[in-house]
């Protein structure tokens, strides 16, 4: 288990592509730079999804785990550009 | 001809100095330009399983940051049409790809109501696998900002009307895409 606080979780487990980062994206636009956002999903393509959307949109991805068959991502939300 | 540029602490510019300036300003350039930022897509099919790829790729582009056109046309107009359940099917005759329960000569899919039987079985089969529908995939597009834009000419040419078509979309010409398109890094065309 990760020690990490989220400050918004996005449940998108048994969603498929490309809804966990739609369903990412849309917490992210309300939140503050610097909030962590917990993502949960179950599909694998998210594995890739989550690292490459963070970093397209100024995100830092702080840590990934998987428990079980959930992938989980904590992200610190950067700053719009 | 040369001339001899100094710094600040009036020291000559060495040759790595240039480079590290000359770079910083291109990768600063590259990051200005609009063209890593917009995307645009046509969406010229008008089938159940062509209806997913350009809606899929526009809701992504546009979670990466990216403003997305998607031009409707021809037959892609069926997938903004407000009858876009009813309208959108998969037909498995001439479709060698299309996974069957089991394998049927065309003879046997070319028969009354396998169209709408295999059209069903596409939709299950997606739901089954919580991929989101399309209309899942319209709406989560228009909350993202994605502009569906419907082809004027061929609206006219099918017969509709720009009341058939679900809110949100708009309406426009090629060149008015092609506006769009030529400020893109990214066009697809499906």
């Amino acid at each position: 288990m990760s020690d990490i606080t989220e400050d918004v979780l996005v449940d998108a487990r048994e969603l498929m592509c490309p809804m966990p980062v739609m369903a990412a994206t849309k917490a992210a636009r309300r939140m503050d730079p610097g909030q962590v956002l917990k993502v949960m999903a179950t599909d694998k393509g998210a594995l890739s999804d989550i690292p490459a959307w963070a970093e397209s949109n100024g995100h830092e991805l702080i840590e990934q785990l998987t428990v079980g068959s959930d992938l989980v991502f904590f992200i610190r939300t950067g700053t719009p550009d | 001809m040369s001339a001899e540029i100094m710094t600040t602490d009036n020291t000559p510019l060495t040759e790595d100095d240039v480079r590290r300036i000359v770079k910083e300003e291109v990768g600063a350039a590259l990051k200005k330009d609009p063209g890593m930022k917009t995307g645009a897509i046509v969406a010229s099919k008008g089938t159940l399983d062509w209806a997913y790829p350009p809606l899929i790729l526009a809701n992504a582009a546009a979670a990466v940051g990216m403003d997305v056109s998607v031009f409707f046309t021809f037959y892609g107009l069926n997938v903004v049409h407000k009858d876009f359940e009813k309208k959108l099917k998969v037909d498995p005759v001439g479709n060698p790809a299309m996974p069957m329960p089991v394998p049927m000569p065309d003879l046997v899919t070319a028969m009354p109501g396998m169209v709408t039987l295999a059209s069903k079985m596409m939709k299950k089969r997606f739901s089954d696998h919580k991929v989101a529908g399309i209309g899942e995939l319209i709406d989560s597009a228009l909350e993202m900002d994605v502009r569906l834009i419907a082809c004027q000419m061929t609206v006219d040419v099918f017969g509709y009307d720009q009341a058939d078509f679900l809110d949100g979309v708009e309406f426009g010409g090629a060149a008015a895409f092609m506006a769009e398109a030529r400020k893109s890094n990214l066009t697809l065309f499906v």
